[in-house]
């Protein structure tokens, strides 16, 4: 009996020790952007949005946000400096999030009148024909199959596929330097398709979140990491001094805004506030004070394509 | 329909790599189950402590925490370069074998007590009684419940997806990528599984069936 108890209090005791182990690893994943963060006050300002005033579309979705007052607009939570929820004081901060909030302004709705809701790349299409989120800014990329499903407004961003390395790793400088090298991207992503194509040569690696991979690139167990330079430049910005975007991006993300997809009246309206925002120079600052603080220059959007 | 026909190769490649993995971890599974419920029925304590806490820590913990050990911290102080497939097999191989010991050493519990004690009287090490005696007949009781074993461990295979494995839920998360409707999507990922969970069950029963003795 005594035995048996120690041997009990030794499994557990084993139990708890690779438990806490493993949470200190996943602790230093780098879901949490470090360096400089949007904002702060290191960083460049970022713009502030006047609601305005007497908006009125003729739009089921807006006539309906109006009616309860609130904006509910889908987002992503994990993608630093472009859609990141702080878990602590559930703060969202980031490229995509500010664009939101500009539109939302636009549409005569102040920050406190937005609801946000998180939604993962794989439910984007149904939380928006059914009507949960009344518009989704979250690198989504526009292309035709999701067309027949949902509308878009925009692209307000180019991206393109990229590689992500360490800093100092030379080894990689593109597409065509990933030849033997371990690729990581996530399951089923776009840029993870093309990588896989052999003509690039790479050994490719597919994990879960965009964090795993970064971490796994940080202990050297993979070379690269591959996904829209957008995203790639968040994580170069939390890791600044450790790892660098190389290379030019090899396939085409346009992003746009998911909305519903007969609403044109208020695909109309958005398109028109990126449009004017971008004119005004709203955009660009937006883009200093999140994305640009990775290091890459400011280009300008592709124009607003009104199909 | 027209998601499948479209998308045929990274649906069969999925297919194709449900079922071996699925395969690969259900021997593992079973052969490390079987040789662990031995050492917890064991008479040498250090066998029977090294049994519990086996069964302890695996089925306590859960599969994903332990993928993500095998993956971040096996290759790293380890086995750095060991392939995805081998990871994940062995994660859900260990991670289920602690279900199939606990599954046999109940079917050894049924096997009443006069039956080892005749074993031995006649000099036959324990080794001999479990292997001859004890385990044949430990076995038909232990058969549905392995059968259960098997398809859950067919389904906890999506979790591999995740670490860089070909299989049916992978495929999945490639069409909302694209944009696909998701309703056909599950449907024909559910049909994939049925496929490899219908088979399982066939040939347990097929396997009951056989073994079937009037008590």
């Amino acid at each position: 009996m005594k035995l048996r108890k120690s041997a009990a209090v030794a499994a557990i005791a084993v139990l708890a020790l690779t438990a806490t182990a493993c949470g200190g690893k996943e602790g230093s994943a780098g879901d949490k952007p470090g360096g400089t963060k949007p904002g702060s006050s290191e960083a460049p300002a970022l713009p502030t949005y006047t609601a305005a005033k007497d908006v009125d579309l003729d739009s089921p979705v807006f006539k309906k946000a109006k009616q309860r007052g609130k904006l509910i607009i889908g987002a992503k939570a994990d993608q630093p400096f472009l859609g990141f929820e702080d878990q602590s004081t559930k703060e969202r901060s980031g490229f995509d999030i500010e664009i939101a909030k500009m539109v939302a302004a636009d549409l005569g709705f102040t920050e406190k009148q937005i609801e946000w809701k998180t939604v993962d790349s794989g439910v984007r299409e149904t939380a928006i024909s059914k009507g949960q989120v009344d518009y989704y800014v979250g690198t989504y990329t526009i292309n035709d199959e999701r067309k027949k499903q949902v509308g878009f407004a925009g692209p307000y961003y180019k991206a393109g596929a990229d590689l992500l390395v360490r800093k100092g790793d030379d080894s990689i400088k593109g597409k065509d330097s990933v030849k033997g090298k371990k690729v990581c991207s996530i399951v089923g992503s776009t840029p993870l398709q093309e990588i896989k194509k052999p003509e690039y040569g790479a050994s490719v690696v597919e994990l879960a979140k965009y964090s795993d991979c970064v971490q796994q690139l940080l202990t050297k167990q993979v070379d690269a990491v591959t996904t829209d330079d957008s995203i790639l430049k968040g994580y170069a910005a939390a890791n600044s001094g450790k790892l660098e975007v190389v290379g030019e991006p090899f396939t085409d993300e346009p992003y746009g805004v998911g909305l519903d997809k007969d609403d044109k009246v208020l695909r109309e309206a958005i398109s028109k506030s990126l449009e004017d925002r971008v004119k005004d120079g709203t955009y660009k600052k937006i883009y200093e004070g999140t994305l640009g603080l990775s290091g890459a220059e400011y280009t300008d959007p592709p124009a607003i394509e009104r199909y | 329909m027209n998601v499948l026909l479209d998308n045929f190769p990274a649906f069969r490649d999925g297919f194709i790599g449900t079922v071996s993995i699925t395969a690969v971890s259900s021997v593992i599974a079973l052969v490390l189950g079987v040789a662990i419920a031995g050492f917890r029925v064991s008479p040498v304590p250090p066998l029977r402590y090294f049994g519990t806490a086996w069964v302890t820590l695996m089925r306590n913990t859960p599969l994903t925490l332990l993928f993500l050990i095998f993956f971040f911290v096996v290759p790293e102080i380890l086995f750095p370069g060991m392939s995805p497939f081998v990871l994940g097999s062995l994660a859900l191989g260990f991670y289920t074998s602690s279900f199939v010991c606990e599954a046999v050493r109940s079917g050894i519990n049924t096997v009443p007590l006069g039956q080892a004690e005749a074993a031995r009287s006649i000099g036959m090490t324990f080794a001999q009684t479990l292997r001859i005696v004890v385990l044949p007949q430990a076995t038909r009781t232990v058969i549905p419940p392995l059968s259960s074993i098997f398809i859950a461990l067919t389904k906890n295979s999506a979790i591999a997806g995740a670490f860089s494995n070909a299989e049916l839920f992978g495929w999945q998360k490639l069409m909302s990528d694209k944009g696909y409707d998701i309703i056909p999507v599950f449907i024909w990922v559910a049909l994939g599984y049925l496929v490899v969970t219908f088979t399982i069950s066939g040939l347990f029963r097929l396997l009951e069936r056989r073994m079937e003795v009037a008590r």
